[in-house]
This record gives structure tokens, C-alpha cells and sequence, in this order.
């Protein structure tokens, strides 16, 4: 029985927890693109440089706010510092929009066009953010890290596995729970959001029916904003802040949105948890755990583990190609493409 | 072929770019920025070659470029028998059981045709054989890399000269291009670019971290020139009297002996390595001038007009009866074999092979750049895009130092933001790239020197 709890409790440690929160980072990332996929149709690459730039606002008022002795004592500064960042990524969302793609929707773009757009855009941000903060990795955390840590769980159970629950963990699971639970709201409840889902199911349909497009297009931005500066923030919070990371982080939330199904908001936070839970599954070494499991006779001498952790990025896109080759529409039926 | 008078504009740019440069800032950096040049040329017509003629969507250009890198590596490199010895039988094993296991998944895939048994038995096939597979492939990678892995641990490659693997890589990217094909063509092409940038980041993650294969982030350096070393061209008898000859009225005119010959031996260093480079350039305009010729050759035969027709009209063209999807594969693949072969030169070039080197805003973005830049569908466009946009990626420094300079000149020289600036210079490089990306797709949107519309 001991040994039962203890294998849960590896289990919990080394991939539930983990997976939850590096599945909700990716949700988050991935419902960005899927509103953006869903109402402007294209993919934007620029995705992963706007969380980048949200971020990288939170953590330069994360360090005016500790440089004036503003905190929130056991919690992490930036949570203050995030409402300033989502403003000012909202704004840049905007700005992009208006200088830019606004030209290429008017003039009915087929969807590559407005990738290449968006790369254009992505290679600007990208050089805003290391002008203004340069490449070194930044940890801007404060306030208490753990909330338990692992030697506490095991004095308190007397297990021999320890159970670790990181704040930003905590925080971040919190804030998706919030956001999602908002946006879903906003989605099926309030008026602007039938209007947008109506946009995104039938164009044509959804003007000749009076609703405003440029104002369509306008929510979309600002939730857009929204989600990526609270996904760049919470990555940068959980790991670290690297501007590079954000980048190479752009493919597994893509295969997140289209795994999925592309366009469906519920598919992109379902497929977001299916690439991060695959993602530390295949790398994980089961050892510890079968030694809990197993009776002895029987117990692995290698690592059990399916791939090295250098693949990890490498699982994401697999995932994505086997997704395509079975099911192209996406787990929760996206439109067919 | 015949140019328009824009056309031989484009191309006195261009030449005019690479002596002006060496009037400034001396021939051996513009002839290092020419060769690499030279090198974005060939890829930008790889890409061209299937986004401008056919349509077809290629964002894992980094992936081939790092196949033909590993061509150059496995041509060129001399062989290591230990390693082999250690571990040759369980890699040949392994590819032997991985050759059954795919013609087993291919048999299962025609022979069943029950959609939910078929996926039954290829997940078991798939499972079981992996895991038999590994069994010996652990063993054979772990002895590999135990094998004096200072120096070597991985098997080394034929010894061959490495202006062969410029073939060689083009097979290699072809090869994988065909599998990614196989798979991905057929989505539409926004999706297409994602699924082709996601595979090319495995294939560089496969290249870092099989280290049996690729010696992975421990480089592979040192490999053979096709072209002589500085050191022995300095004590070769007709380099030295070719560099007498052509300084000869600067150097009769110094009379001491001593100085004379000082001078002459810093003027036969300098002469080696602009020699090396420009045989360099030669080899590289002769591949490119080869791809040009037969890239344009094949878009003005009927086979390039099937594919136009193909691009404007896939449906049309169905209806003529064309394989659209085998065709969309052709094109595919011969895209991808010209980037790998500029891969194999690039590793060539540089002499050493870092696959942690590739990434794909330096390899798969740019490259882009220099397609939409110089003109989808027009291979002296693809050049030109080419040439351009390298030379500004180098330039870029220089010039933003130059302007940060003059416009905070009335600052100290100590003032944080000047010094915050002057640090940041790398970076404007890419605010320019997006800049031009953003200008050319808005207000020339089918680039620099667009495809000839042909009426005839």
C-alpha cells in the first residue's frame, strides 16, 4: 500500500503536476493562435514574439515596482506588473493590426500572404525585444518559491517520495482556470461573443446580419493580447525569461491548436494538455516508478524510458503528424483544411 | 536566355555592390560576404523552384540545408574502423529490422482494409518492432560513441572529396523531402508551413543528438577543403612569382633588399587567402550558374508550364488531367535537392559542421525573406533576393553603428541609452529584415524583379 502511494506520488511529482502546468501555458498560447486562426484567418507566426513582448513589459515593471518596494509580499511581484504588460501588449496587438494586417484584409489575402505578414511582423518584434532587453535569460520570480516543498511533504506523510508544488506552478493553474473560465463565458453568453463566434462560422452571413466587422477584428485583438502577454508572462514566470525560448515555443503551441482542431476554442486548451502531457510522458524515465510498483523479482534495470529528453521538442511535432495522418481535422473537429 | 534592361540593372547592382565593398572596406571581406552570397542564391532558388513555380510551400529549409551538411560530413570525413568495428553490425541490424518493419507497415497499409483493424495491427507492428529495434541500437550507438570520444565517437564517414557531397546532399535532402511529401502535401499551404517547419526542427534535433551519426553538438571540425590551404600556397614556387608579377612595378620601386622582401611576403598572405576565397567563388558561380541555366530551362519547357497552370489552377489542371499531387511531389523534392546541395557547400565553406547552429530564423525565415524580396517564380529574382538580402544581413552592422553614431552625437559618449544602443547593434538586423519583408509585401508584393508573364 506504501508502495502504491509512493508510485502515485512519483507520478504526481514528475509528470501531473509538471504536465498540468507546462498544458496550461501551452492552452493559453495555443487559444491566442486559434482566435486569430478562427476570426482573421491566418496563422501568425508573430504569436510567440507578442507573449514575448508581453512578458518582457511585466518584467521591466516587475523591476520598477521592486525598485519602489511594491510587492505582494509571499506572491510573486509581476502579478502586479501583468495588468500594465497585457495593456501594452493589447496595444501592440493593435498597432500591428492597424499598420498592418488591416491592408491585407481589406484586400482579401489568401492566407500564405498573411503568414508571410506575419513573419515580417515576427522578425520586427523579435529585434524590439532584444533591442530593449537584450538575449540573457532573466528571472524575475520573487516572493516565496515553494509552497511545499519536498522535504516538508515528507515529514508531514512520511512517505518516501516527496511531493514539490512550486508558487508559479500554483499561480499558473489558478490564472488559466480564471482566464478560461472568462473566455468560454464571454464566448457562448454575452452578445459581442456570439457575434464573433457567428463571424467565424459564416462570413458572409455574419454581415449581412448587421454585425460590425472592424469591431469583430478589434475584441479579437484585445483578447489575443490578453492571452498571449498572461501565457508569456506565466512561462517566463514557471521557467525563466529567454527572448530565444519564445520563438522555438511557437511550433508545439501551433501543433497544440492543431491537434485540437484548428479554429475550435475548446480543441486548442484540450490540445495544449495532450502536446505537454505527451511531451513529458515519452521522456520521463519510469524506473522509480515501476521500483514502487513491481514486486522485486521484476523489477527494470534500464531507465524505461521511451525517447530522451533531448527529443522533447521533437514529441510535439511528431504528435502533430501522426494527428494529420489519422485525424486531419483535429481531435475536437476543426475545420477541415 | 534574354534579360530585360531592368533585369541587367539588377545585375550591375549587384557586381557593383561587391567592388564597392571592397573599395572600402578590402577584397577578402567582400569576397567572404560574395561566396555567402552565393550560397543564399542557390537556396533562394531551391525554395523559388516550388514556391514560384508550383506553389508548393517549403518552410523546412533549414532541415535540408542540415541533410546536406551531414552529406558533407559522410563523404568527406575519413572513416573510423574502430568505431565501425564496435558498433557497424548492431547500426547495420537495426537498419536492416527498420527496413522490415516499414515494408511490413506498407504491406499491412494495402493488404487491410479495415480502417479500425488496420490501425490495430500497425500500432502492435509499430510498438513491437521499435522496441526489437532499440535492443540493438542502444548497444551499437553506446559502443560508437565510447570510442574515443575526444577526438571521434561516431563512424566517421567515406573519405572521399567533399565536392562529391555537393551531389550526395542534394540526394540526402531529396530523400527526406520525399518521405515529408509523401506525408504532409495535400494540406493546404499555410498548414503546410507548419508541418514542414516542425519537421525540419526533428531532423536538426535528430542531427544534434545521434552523436553515432553526426558526432551531434560536438561538431564535426576540420574537414577537407576543395581547395588548397593558405600555408601551402605561400611556399609554392608560381603563387610567389604570380604575386612578384603583379606587384612588380609597386615592388621595384623599394630599393633596400630586406624591405622588399617584407613587403612581398605580407603581400603573398594577404594574396593566399583572397586566392583561397576566390576559387571558392568560382566553384560556387559555376554550381549556381549550372542551377540557373536548368531552372530556367525547365520553366520555360512544357513541364514548367504544367506547373504554372497547376499553381494558378489546381482544379483546371486536374481537369486536364495532370497528377496534380505527384507533380506537387516532384517539385517538392527537386526544391528541397537544390537546398541541400547549398547546405553541403555551406558546410564546405565553413570547413566544420554545427548542428546546433541551425536555427530556423537564421535558416528557414531569411530564406524566405530573399524569395518574396527578390520575386517568387523569376530565378534571376531569386538571385538577386539572394545577394540583397545577404549583403544587407551583413551590412546591417556597420550601417546601424554608422547612424546611431550620427544621430546621438550631441549625447557623451558615456550616456547609458547611447551605450544601450551601440550594445544592441546586433539586433537591428533584424528589425531591417522585418522592414523590408513588411515594405516589399505591401507595395511590390511580387518583389524586386516579379515572373514573366509569358504570352505565347
Amino acid at each position: 500500500m506504501i508502495d502504491f502511494l509512493n508510485s502515485i506520488i512519483v507520478l504526481l511529482n514528475f509528470i501531473i503536476i509538471p504536465g498540468i502546468t507546462y498544458g496550461s501555458q501551452l492552452a493559453i498560447g495555443a487559444l491566442g493562435v486559434t482566435f486569430v486562426y478562427a476570426i482573421l484567418r491566418f496563422a501568425n507566426f508573430a504569436h510567440g514574439e507578442i507573449m514575448s513582448f508581453g512578458a518582457m513589459i511585466t518584467i521591466l515593471f516587475t523591476w520598477f515596482f521592486q525598485s519602489q518596494n511594491i510587492g505582494l509580499g509571499i506572491l510573486p511581484t509581476a502579478l502586479i506588473a501583468l495588468p500594465i504588460g497585457i495593456v501594452a501588449t493589447i496595444i501592440l496587438c493593435i498597432i500591428s493590426d492597424k499598420f498592418v494586417f488591416q491592408y491585407y484584409r481589406y484586400q482579401k489575402s489568401v492566407p500564405v500572404v498573411l503568414a508571410m505578414v506575419s513573419i515580417g511582423v515576427m522578425f520586427v518584434i523579435n529585434a524590439i525585444i532584444r533591442i530593449i532587453i537584450g538575449t540573457e535569460t532573466i528571472k524575475f520570480s520573487d516572493g516565496q518559491k515553494f509552497i511545499m516543498k519536498a522535504k516538508q511533504f515528507k515529514v508531514m506523510t512520511g512517505l518516501n517520495e516527496g511531493l514539490a508544488l512550486k508558487s508559479s506552478q500554483v499561480i499558473t493553474i489558478l490564472i488559466t482556470i480564471a482566464l478560461l473560465t472568462f473566455t468560454f463565458w464571454f464566448l457562448q453568453k454575452t452578445k459581442t461573443g456570439k457575434s464573433m463566434r457567428a463571424f467565424s462560422d459564416n462570413e458572409d452571413l455574419a454581415l449581412l446580419s448587421g454585425i460590425n466587422p472592424d469591431r469583430v477584428v478589434f475584441i479579437t485583438w484585445v483578447i489575443v493580447g490578453v492571452l498571449a502577454c498572461v501565457a508569456g508572462t506565466l512561462y517566463g514566470l514557471d521557467k525563466s525569461y529567454k527572448p530565444i525560448i519564445y520563438l522555438n515555443l511557437v511550433l508545439p503551441i501551433f501543433a497544440s491548436a492543431i491537434v485540437g482542431g484548428i479554429g475550435s476554442p475548446f480543441g486548442a486548451v484540450v490540445g495544449g494538455y495532450v502536446i505537454a502531457f505527451s511531451e513529458i510522458m515519452v521522456t520521463y524515465a519510469y524506473k522509480k516508478f515501476f521500483v514502487y510498483i513491481l514486486p522485486s523479482s521484476l523489477e527494470p534495470s534500464g531507465l524505461v524510458q521511451l525517447l530522451s529528453t533531448d527529443y522533447k521538442f521533437a514529441v510535439s511535432f511528431s504528435i502533430l503528424v501522426i494527428v494529420l495522418l489519422i485525424r486531419p481535422s483535429g481531435i475536437f473537429k476543426g475545420r477541415v483544411l | 536566355m534574354k534579360f530585360e534592361k531592368y533585369e541587367w540593372v539588377a545585375i550591375a547592382i549587384m557586381v557593383s555592390l561587391f567592388i564597392f565593398v571592397g573599395f572600402i572596406q578590402g577584397w577578402s571581406v567582400s569576397l567572404v560576404i560574395l561566396n555567402m552570397c552565393i550560397i543564399s542564391a542557390i537556396m533562394t532558388m531551391g525554395v523559388n523552384i516550388s514556391w514560384g513555380y508550383a506553389g508548393v510551400i517549403n518552410f523546412g529549409v533549414m532541415g535540408f540545408l542540415a541533410m546536406g551538411g551531414l552529406a558533407a560530413v559522410i563523404v568527406s570525413y575519413p572513416p573510423i574502423t574502430e568505431s565501425w568495428k564496435a558498433g557497424g553490425t548492431g547500426i547495420g541490424v537495426s537498419f536492416i529490422l527498420l527496413v522490415i518493419l516499414v515494408t511490413a507497415v506498407m504491406y499491412i497499409n494495402k493488404t487491410v482494409t479495415d480502417k479500425r483493424n488496420r490501425y490495430i495491427f500497425n500500432s502492435i507492428f509499430i510498438i513491437f518492432g521499435i522496441l526489437v529495434i532499440r535492443h540493438f541500437y542502444l548497444d551499437a550507438t553506446e559502443s560508437i560513441e565510447d570510442v574515443n570520444p575526444a577526438i571521434a565517437g561516431f563512424l566517421g564517414g567515406l573519405g572521399l572529396p567533399i565536392i562529391f557531397s555537393w551531389i550526395v546532399g542534394g540526394f540526402f535532402a531529396a530523400g527526406v523531402a520525399f518521405i515529408i511529401g509523401k506525408v504532409a502535401l495535400g494540406l493546404r499551404s499555410d498548414y503546410l508551413a507548419i508541418v514542414t517547419l516542425g519537421i525540419s526542427e526533428i531532423v536538426v534535433s535528430v542531427l544534434k543528438h545521434e552523436e553515432w551519426l553526426s558526432r551531434g553538438v560536438k561538431n564535426v571540425i576540420g574537414l577537407k577543403r576543395p581547395v588548397p590551404y593558405e600555408i601551402n600556397l605561400q611556399n609554392t614556387d608560381w603563387f610567389i612569382n604570380l604575386i612578384t608579377y603583379l606587384n612588380s612595378s609597386k615592388l621595384n620601386n623599394i630599393v633596400d633588399v630586406s624591405d622588399r622582401q617584407q613587403v612581398l611576403n605580407n603581400l603573398i598572405i594577404d594574396g593566399s587567402g583572397i586566392f583561397v576565397k576566390l576559387s571558392y567563388a568560382v566553384l560556387f558561380l559555376i554550381v549556381m550558374f549550372i542551377i540557373f541555366y536548368f531552372a530556367n530551362k525547365a520553366q520555360l519547357s512544357p513541364w514548367g508550364r504544367m506547373m504554372r497552370a497547376i499553381r494558378d489552377n489546381e482544379t483546371a489542371a486536374n481537369a486536364m488531367g495532370k497528377d496534380v499531387v505527384k507533380q506537387h511531389l516532384i517539385i517538392f523534392v527537386i526544391g528541397a535537392a537544390i537546398v541541400g546541395v547549398a547546405g553541403a557547400m555551406l558546410v564546405t565553406l565553413d570547413g566544420l559542421f554545427t548542428p546546433s547552429g541551425y536555427r530556423p530564423l537564421r535558416f528557414t525565415f531569411i530564406i524566405w525573406i530573399m524569395v518574396i524580396v527578390g520575386g517568387s517564380g523569376n530565378n534571376l529574382g531569386a538571385i538577386f533576393g539572394g545577394f540583397i538580402i545577404w549583403f544587407s544581413w551583413i551590412e546591417a552592422a556597420p550601417l546601424t553603428t554608422f547612424i546611431i553614431n550620427q544621430l546621438t552625437a550631441g549625447l557623451e559618449p558615456t550616456n547609458a541609452f547611447k551605450l544601450h544602443l551601440l550594445d544592441s547593434v546586433p539586433y537591428f538586423r533584424y528589425l531591417f529584415m522585418g522592414l523590408i519583408l513588411l515594405l516589399i509585401l505591401r507595395y511590390r508584393p511580387k518583389g524586386i524583379i516579379p515572373e514573366k508573364v509569358r504570352h505565347s
